[in-house]
């Protein structure tokens, strides 16, 4: 998690015990000669997501799903919390590890509430409790519980479905989520806020996760480290997301992260990250001629136009100052807000969206922080975070 | 990033659509019933009955038929029941694909032998009497169940099974909590084919001793009164157009919710 860059508590842990070892774990199929996966070793820290990333064939599924043995491993060792589950019950084991699909795969003939009380209800847990910890979870994903708990999936959206996904692999409150491209059936924008969505949760819940994509971006985004892999699941580098940005270990690992990789650290980079300018503010109630002189004294081309309730609506520039036109009637209406947890990529596509070249930032609850412009953006470039020879 | 867009609404999605069609046969057959009733009731009314005639289509006998028709249908279908679908959940796990093929084109091969010929080949093997009858009637409608318990169980979504496993439920549970009921539409299906099967069969019973209304047709069939056969059919086809109802009351109620 890259959302508190002040805290990074999970880096010791790592060294002393992972949560989750692969020990020479190879995986042959019957009739093949090749193995899918062969002579792996992987430790995953606790707390960490650790992304799985590689191009398709490359046996990233196949991995993940040795480690909740839905496949078995023909010889290797999983080591998970210390002791050797290599041969225990995989079920029991199963029930440790939350496990989301891409297809989600909720029970079509269960309401969203049973559906998530799957594995607390063959845990044995007392029923109140798992009625609580259903809401809890609902709560937890962003579905109201009132109006969710009995509907039954087919009533839900793509995203909601995958919502409810997430929120019945963490029933039993697991300490580890394997997730085999959870987003990667969902359209980009439902895509998109379900991970800022899912980063904010694991700020608080701390899970240890493994995370298959086929996707960098999404790797980049969601990593802690980012595992990426070649044929038979041969690891080519393992490394934080800027590490593998700024430093990639050979040419196949520089390939799969493709052409600009430098546009790709700002994926890395949040607006918490950096200082936010302020632009006027004005409300349609403003006297008109002080606000002008307000913005003719400032550097910024624009005023933030905000509601009653300090939301963001539209950039005012002068000419739009001396018209007497309703203020939020001109054309740079503010369409898109970002959120500080949003990465400087996003808030550089916002930018271009719009004719002002600034984006404006709000709160959780919609209230206007600051401003981000494309010069803060471009002096972040050309002063790097690691090394100036590699931008 | 807040947008404006409403990409979640649970307002704009498709709900319910498979209800109208098992509606709609819920309407279709009590009237076609009726229509037959009506039918049967003038012809009866308005039919001149000789001696003969009254002594075949004398209603305490006709209820007797009726009966031993209803019971050997019944029987056979509860045998079939019992048979074809644990068949049918066996050949359907892991590691038993093969099995599955052969049965199927075995039992269609089976099917395709006359029904009489199939009766013929039991009563060689087990005599006379009512026995006999149940299980040819089982014999040749097994092959629908089994074929729809292999098809309801084939078609339920992988990703369900898989999330299932993942989340640690054991085969049996799999097969309890996803399958089964994911399966129970179209199995019904097939039980609703097999208990009309057997119903239309069963007039075949008097063949070999097992009674039931295919005596006052062939009666009437041997002795040339029209009224008597005709009589008899629609009998016939009055018990299955109730069976078929209770059947698509039953495919509609068992039917789980969500789908």
């Amino acid at each position: 998690m890259n959302l508190n860059p002040q805290d990074p508590p999970q880096e010791e842990k790592s060294v002393t015990t992972p949560k989750i070892s692969l020990r020479d774990v190879t995986k042959t199929y019957s009739g093949v000669d090749t193995p899918a996966v062969k002579d792996l070793n992987l430790d995953i820290a606790s707390g960490e997501i650790l992304v799985l990333v590689g191009p398709s064939g490359c046996g990233k599924s196949t991995t993940l799903r040795l480690i909740n043995r839905m496949i078995e491993p023909s010889a290797g060792e999983i080591i998970f919390d210390g002791e050797d589950v290599t041969n225990s019950d995989p079920n029991e084991l199963r029930r440790r590890m939350g496990y989301v699909i891409q297809q989600v795969g909720l029970f079509p003939h269960r309401t969203i509430a049973e559906n998530i009380a799957i594995v607390p209800k063959s845990l044995k847990w007392p029923k109140d409790k798992i009625r609580a910890r259903v809401d809890e979870l609902l709560e937890l994903t962003g579905m109201d519980p009132n109006v969710y708990r009995d509907r039954y999936p087919k009533e839900l959206s793509g995203g909601q479905a995958q919502r409810v996904g997430v929120a019945r692999a963490l029933g039993a409150e697991p300490d580890v989520l394997l997730m085999d491209e959870p987003f990667g059936a969902i359209d980009p924008i439902t895509r998109f806020n379900l991970q800022n969505e899912f980063l904010r949760l694991q700020s608080e819940l701390k899970k240890t996760i493994v995370f298959v994509t086929h996707d960098i971006d999404e790797a980049v985004k969601m990593g802690d480290r980012i595992a990426i892999l070649r044929d038979q699941s041969e690891i080519a580098q393992l490394d934080t997301p800027e590490a593998i940005l700024t430093n990639p270990a050979d040419i196949f690992v520089e390939d799969f992260l493709g052409a600009g990789a430098v546009l790709k650290t700002l994926t890395l980079r949040r607006l918490n990250d950096i200082q936010l300018v302020h632009a006027p503010t004005i409300t349609e109630r403003t006297n008109r001629s002080e606000a002008a002189a307000q913005l003719r004294q400032s550097d910024f081309p624009f005023a933030v136009l905000l509601d009653d309730s300090r939301r963001p609506i539209a950039w005012v520039n002068q000419a739009d100052l001396d018209s007497s036109d309703p203020l939020a009637s001109n054309s740079r209406r503010i369409p898109v807000k970002l959120e500080p947890e949003d990465t400087l990529q996003e808030a550089l596509s916002v930018m271009l969206q719009t004719s002002a070249g600034m984006s404006a930032v709000v709160d959780s609850t919609g209230q206007y922080l600051g401003t981000c412009t494309i010069q803060s953006l471009a002096e972040l470039l050309t002063e790097p975070p690691v090394d100036g020879d590699s931008l | 990033m807040s947008t404006p867009l409403v990409v979640d609404n649970p307002e704009t999605l498709p709900a319910r659509r498979n209800q109208s069609i098992s509606q709609l046969d819920l309407i279709v057959i009590p009237v076609f019933f009726v229509l037959l009733a009506v039918l049967l009731s003038v012809v009866w009314i308005y039919s001149d009955f000789d001696g003969t005639t009254t002594s075949i289509l004398e209603p305490e006998r006709l209820w007797t038929q009726a009966q031993e028709q209803i019971t050997v249908a019944l029987l056979s279908t509860v045998l079939v029941i019992i048979l074809a679908i644990p068949l049918g959940i066996l050949v359907t796990r892991e590691g038993a694909p093969r099995l599955k093929n052969n049965l199927v084109t075995v039992l269609g091969l089976g099917q395709a032998l006359p029904a009489y010929g199939l009766l013929v080949l039991f009563f060689v093997a087990f005599g006379q009497g009512t026995l006999t009858v149940v299980l040819a009637l089982a014999a040749f409608a097994l092959l629908p169940v089994l074929r729809n318990t292999i098809v309801g169980l084939e078609q339920v979504d992988k990703s369900v099974i898989e999330a299932g496993k993942g989340m640690g439920l054991t085969g049996f549970q799999r097969l309890r909590k996803i399958e089964l009921p994911l399966a129970v539409p179209v199995i019904m299906g097939g039980i609703r084919t097999a208990t009309i099967i057997n119903v239309g069969m069963a007039t075949l019973a008097y063949l070999i001793g097992g009674g039931g209304l295919g005596i006052t047709i062939a009666a009437g069939l041997k002795i040339n009164r029209p009224v008597s056969i005709f009589v008899g059919a629609v009998l016939v086809a009055l018990i299955a157009l109730a069976f078929d109802f209770i059947g698509g009351l039953a495919q509609r109620y068992l039917r789980p919710k969500g789908l």
